[in-house]
């Protein structure tokens, strides 16, 4: 079941390594009072900081330094309580400065781990390096003006995360699930929101090939891929290239590289190699982050409940499978919705409606969870209903499909439609007779032994009381009529 | 350690000064000259000294997560030799 | 028209006593710049009408009895601070045509106090030299003149400072120092200069050389007139991550504070063979004088002083090479043509810049680069770190020390040019002061054999600058220095 790429001489194994930028989610830049909003107007979000204006310095905004703490803890890490800022010095036109302020030798979480989820609820341990904080640059725009490149710089200067795994990932299926899980753990943190459309989350893809068994072959960093499914097919497309060249007695040299995917196919970057001489050295603008034990300790005591903890409670609170419990907490919002419902209630019949009925209408209607045409407490009064056998299963899909029409309460809609069971044996007897009456022939067949018609008895029946009527009550009373 | 033109080119495409080929020997005169006056920090013993960075001895001061900044455009652009509307302006880059 | 010879504190009780106005003393100094600056250079900007503005509303205040303590105190101020709507050059082509939209922190604080900003001093481009001769805007002549008449150097970076204050073209002046740029000046024209404790001042707006040794400090003619400067210079900035928050003290009463029973450190390894007679003479004076007063002289050690200017001159390189980097041609100041980005850069940067600052952002490139680093710069860190251990323990013993500014009275204009070794030399005494930090204070204390002023160097404790001001004031009153510079208001 492992994943290779089977080339002219043999089967070739995939190492992947994910360095994913985060953008943290703070009000403001992380050395700069500027900012953060997406989609401002261009330099409307620059201080004169930001833009490297002389005599310009830095002063570290506090609530950024808590997000990265928060993320470490988040990932099982250890969190440096002395760390250090250092500038990574290169030219490029959305770098005001000609450096960027980045954390190199002590970053403020160092190793921590993170665990995927992968078919058959298999699950794999990666490895996460580090977690440092670093800015942002600012935004060139390549196709406004013939002659011309142009710079926005509300981005520069905006507080990054950088996460960085261990090359313990080994297939672009692997590497997808790392990534899903890492948003949906920054999302549970409200540390980044995790939105790769727009840029909040970016990933350099380090892919290197090899025999089993071998060491490490050199590897190539495929830069700023935006979206989980290009990560994935920029993998396959990056190691397929490293085969053929490979096997065609060639070498893959260490490069940065880009994914194009319109042609499914990556291509080196080599701009950016000429000067790769980065001369990090620590910021003499800044001085040692030295974090108070009782402040990480503060931040701990405040993480909200994480996926993998929320998921093994489904399991043992409400009896879920451990699959099921995985859908329901990938999404923080989901979860609360089926807790909604869930508490106090029969854990696996609230998650088959969530996950079945009512996720069916969200795809139906096109509402999210945040939009959701039903309430959480509807749902939960619907279960309630078919519990105490105010009605049966088969009214009960019926009564849901009201209430997502109309948004009102289960209770309202069975009694405005009469939609309660019957259970009064009176009436249930006169169906069966009613029924039987009408069908003297089917009868006759079923005395004479073709005892399979007795589905069909209680079909008639309910159809006749407009699938009202209690099955085990009808099913008693058929019994008796017919034996 | 002495440089070498080479050299004296590669550091000076680093820290993107031009250079004329002409300069590049009297350059190459003059910073061997400060370098080989500096070597004398080689005699220094060094051993298990923590490297000092800055003379301020204390630990960085944090500020509050406020949006205090920026809304300026005019003032961040006024001084610009070259712009596109509220765009800094410079040579199309081609990556 | 009435006399610019004051001193800042007896012009300030002179405004506050209505003997003359603001506006009469700032045309006063105006016209002496019209006067003299064409000779000397001191000003790459003079700014009348602003001066002029400001003047008046100094009067206003003092009319009204709520001004602030320099209310009407004309300065000049180095054209390394930025300064909100007047161009800021830096002694560099690279700027040209920049006028900060801001003001500097340390200019703010003497705004806020009611001084009256005459214009911008001419430097050594981007505070980088020890002659004012690297400016892009011409050298500054030195008011002081030589037996054999050649044009001398007022000595840097802070250049046009200290001449405009030597010259009596203003009361006072802000500079900086990052090596000995507002000591070695200071020494080579007759005046008093001041580089405070590292975090003292804020660095918030002013044009950065190298961040770890900035310091912004007073020029002034009298000890007294820098405690005065420093007072409204100095304070606490949330802008600054190195600023330190601490209380700024009564620097003007400290320097009537007496020596004491203070113990003065004479450190050995200052007294170099090379070092010429006269200097030494004049430093034995300073020692005799301040023993006379009632200190007590401690021979102490400095191991590592002798390491401080190749220590220095890896350290401020590294730190120019990146924060020069900003001056790219894209966001403000010179932009030269480039067919792309890079040869933007490229051509920008090779006009912009000239020869020294080029000079020490390839060797601060070269010194930070794969496979030099350990070698040099993290080494220079090490040795910078002994060099503080070495003032730590010299300060165990005693309260300050006394040295000499500079190896040389002031040189001649075409002097050491050719010779950038040779030039860094003259900070020899000033910067291991600047690498650990300490306060310093240069005064004049002396002629040398041509008649040119000498100074002395008075180095102290982390944040213990009234005792240097203590030790100054009473060099000070000892020397009784009055020879006055031959170009002069
Ligand atoms: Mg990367
Ligand atoms: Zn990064």
């Amino acid at each position: 079941m492992s994943y290779t790429i089977e080339g002219s001489t043999g089967a070739w194994e995939v190492v992947i390594g994910l360095e994913v930028h985060a953008q943290v989610v703070s009000r403001a830049k992380l050395f700069s009072g500027a900012a953060t909003d997406f989609g401002a107007e261009p330099n409307s979000q620059v201080s004169f900081v930001d833009a490297a204006f002389p005599g310009m310095l830095p002063v570290i905004n506090a609530e950024c330094v808590a997000q990265a703490v928060r993320t470490g803890l988040g990932l099982d890490a250890r969190i440096n309580l002395v760390s250090r800022f250092d500038r990574k010095n290169y030219f490029y036109a959305d770098l005001p400065a000609g450096y960027q302020i980045s954390q190199y030798e002590h970053p403020i979480v160092g190793a921590g781990t993170v665990e995927i989820e992968l078919e058959g609820s298999v699950t794999k341990q990666i490895g996460v390096t580090r977690l440092h904080l670093e800015q942002d640059a600012g935004k060139s725009l390549h196709d406004q003006d013939p002659a011309r490149s142009l710079i926005d710089l509300n981005r520069s200067g905006v507080a990054l995360m950088e996460i960085v795994s261990e090359p313990d990932l080994r297939s672009p299926e692997e590497a997808g699930a790392y990534l899903r899980k890492m948003r949906t753990i920054l999302r549970y943190l409200g540390t980044c929101d995790g939105n790769m459309e727009e840029g909040s989350m970016r990933a350099d893809v380090n892919v290197s090939v090899r025999k089993h068994g071998e060491p490490f072959r050199t590897r190539c960093e495929v830069k700023n891929v935006n979206s989980v499914r290009f990560v994935m097919q920029a993998i396959e497309a990056e190691a397929a290239r490293q085969v053929q060249v490979w096997e065609n007695g060639g070498a893959v040299d260490q490069e940065t590289r880009l994914y194009d995917p319109a042609r499914g196919e990556t291509r080196s970057l080599r701009s950016k190699e000429d000067a790769h001489d980065y001369r990090y050295f620590p910021d003499p603008d800044l001085l040692p982050l030295v974090l108070d034990e009782a402040w990480v300790a503060e931040l701990r005591a405040g993480l909200p409940e994480l996926p993998d903890a929320k998921r093994a409670r489904f399991v043992a609170e409400y009896g879920l499978p451990t699959y099921d419990a995985g859908v329901l907490v990938a999404d923080q919002e989901t979860a609360e919705f089926f807790e909604g419902v869930a508490r106090g209630r029969d854990g696996r019949a609230a998650a088959n409606l969530v996950t079945g009925d009512f996720f069916a209408a969200l795809n139906r209607t096109g509402r999210t969870i945040a939009d959701s045409p039903v309430p959480a407490a509807h749902l939960g009064e619907l279960l309630d209903l078919q519990a105490d056998r105010t009605i049966n299963g088969r009214i009960a899909k019926e009564v849901f499909e009201a209430m997502v029409e109309t948004g009102q309460d289960p209770a309202a809609i069975v009694e405005s439609r009469g939609l309660r069971q019957v259970t009064d044996s009176g009436a249930i007897e006169a169906a069966v007779d009613q029924v039987l009456a009408a069908n003297p022939d089917k009868l006759a067949e079923y005395k004479s032994g073709k005892e399979k018609l007795f589905g069909f008895f209680v079909g008639q029946v309910m159809k006749a009381m407009a699938g009202k009527g209690n099955p085990a009550l009808v099913n008693e009373v058929l019994k008796a009529r017919l034996s | 350690m002495s440089l070498d033109p080479a050299t004296v080119r590669r550091i000076a495409r680093l820290a993107r000064i031009h250079v004329e080929d002409a300069d590049v020997a009297l350059l190459q005169g003059e910073l061997n000259g400060i370098l080989g006056w500096i070597e004398q920090l080689q005699e220094v013993d060094v051993e298990g000294v923590a490297p000092l960075t800055g003379a301020a001895q204390m630990a960085l001061r944090m500020r509050e997560d406020a949006v205090t900044d920026g809304g300026y455009p005019e003032r961040v652009l006024a001084n610009a030799p070259d712009r596109v509307g509220d765009f800094y302006a410079v040579p199309k880059v081609v990556e | 028209m009435m006399p610019t010879g004051l001193t800042l504190a007896a012009a300030r009780d002179g405004l506050r006593r209505r003997e003359f106005s603001a506006r009469e003393l700032t045309d006063t100094h105006l016209a002496a710049i019209e006067a003299l600056n064409p000779r000397l250079n001191a000003f790459i900007t003079v700014t009348p009408e602003l001066a002029r503005a400001q003047a008046d509303a100094a009067d206003a205040a003092l009319a009204r009895g709520d001004a602030g303590p320099l209310a009407g105190v004309p300065l000049a101020i180095k054209d390394l601070f930025c300064t909100e709507g007047t161009r800021t050059t830096a002694g560099s082509r690279i700027l040209e045509g920049f006028v900060p939209p801001y003001e500097s922190t340390v200019t703010a604080n003497l705004l806020r106090d009611g001084a009256v900003f005459l214009g911008k001093a001419n430097l050594d481009e981007f505070a980088m030299g020890s002659s004012n001769m690297t400016s892009a805007y011409g050298p500054v002549t030195n008011p002081w003149t030589r037996a054999d008449g050649a044009k001398l150097v007022p000595g840097g970076s802070s250049g046009g400072s200290v001449a405009a204050v030597a010259a009596r073209l203003a009361l006072g002046a802000t500079a900086t120092d990052t090596g000995g740029s507002i000591r070695q000046p200071a020494s080579f024209t007759g005046i008093v200069g001041v580089k405070p404790t590292y975090g003292r001042c804020s660095r918030w707006g002013i044009v950065a050389f190298a961040s770890s040794l900035d310091q912004a400090g007073p020029v002034a003619r009298t000890v007294e007139d820098c405690a005065i400067l420093l007072e409204s210079m100095a304070g606490f900035d949330p802008k600054d991550s190195t600023s330190a928050d601490r209380p700024v003290p009564d620097f003007a009463a400290a320097t009537r504070g007496g020596v004491r029973s203070l113990r003065i450190g004479v450190p050995r390894e200052y007294r170099s063979d090379g070092m010429p007679g006269e200097i030494a003479r004049l430093w034995d004076q300073g020692l005799d004088w301040l023993r006379a007063e009632g200190a007590e002289l401690v021979d102490v050690s400095l191991p590592h002083t002798k390491y401080g200017l190749a220590t220095y001159y890896i350290v401020a390189p590294a730190e120019c090479s990146s924060n020069l980097a900003r001056y790219d041609g894209v966001r403000f100041g010179l932009r030269a043509d480039g067919a792309d980005l890079t040869e933007l850069y490229e051509h920008t940067r090779a006009e912009g810049f000239g020869a020294e600052v080029k000079r020490r952002v390839l060797i601060g490139t070269y010194v930070l680069s794969a496979g030099y680093y350990d070698a040099y710069y993290l080494r220079a860190q090490k040795v910078r770190a002994l060099i503080l251990r070495d003032f730590t323990e010299a300060f165990a013993q005693v309260d300050a020390l006394l040295t000499p500014t500079a190896p040389s009275a002031a040189f001649a204009q075409d002097d050491k040019m050719d010779d950038p070794v040779a030039m860094y030399l003259n900070d020899v005494f000033t910067v291991p002061a600047s690498m650990a930090g300490v306060p310093g204070l240069s005064v004049p204390a002396g002629l040398d054999g041509q008649g040119l002023p000498l100074g002395l160097q008075v180095i102290g404790r982390p944040f213990d600058e009234e005792t240097v001001f203590a030790v100054g004031a009473a060099i000070e009153r000892a020397a009784g220095f009055t020879h006055l510079p031959e170009i002069r208001a």
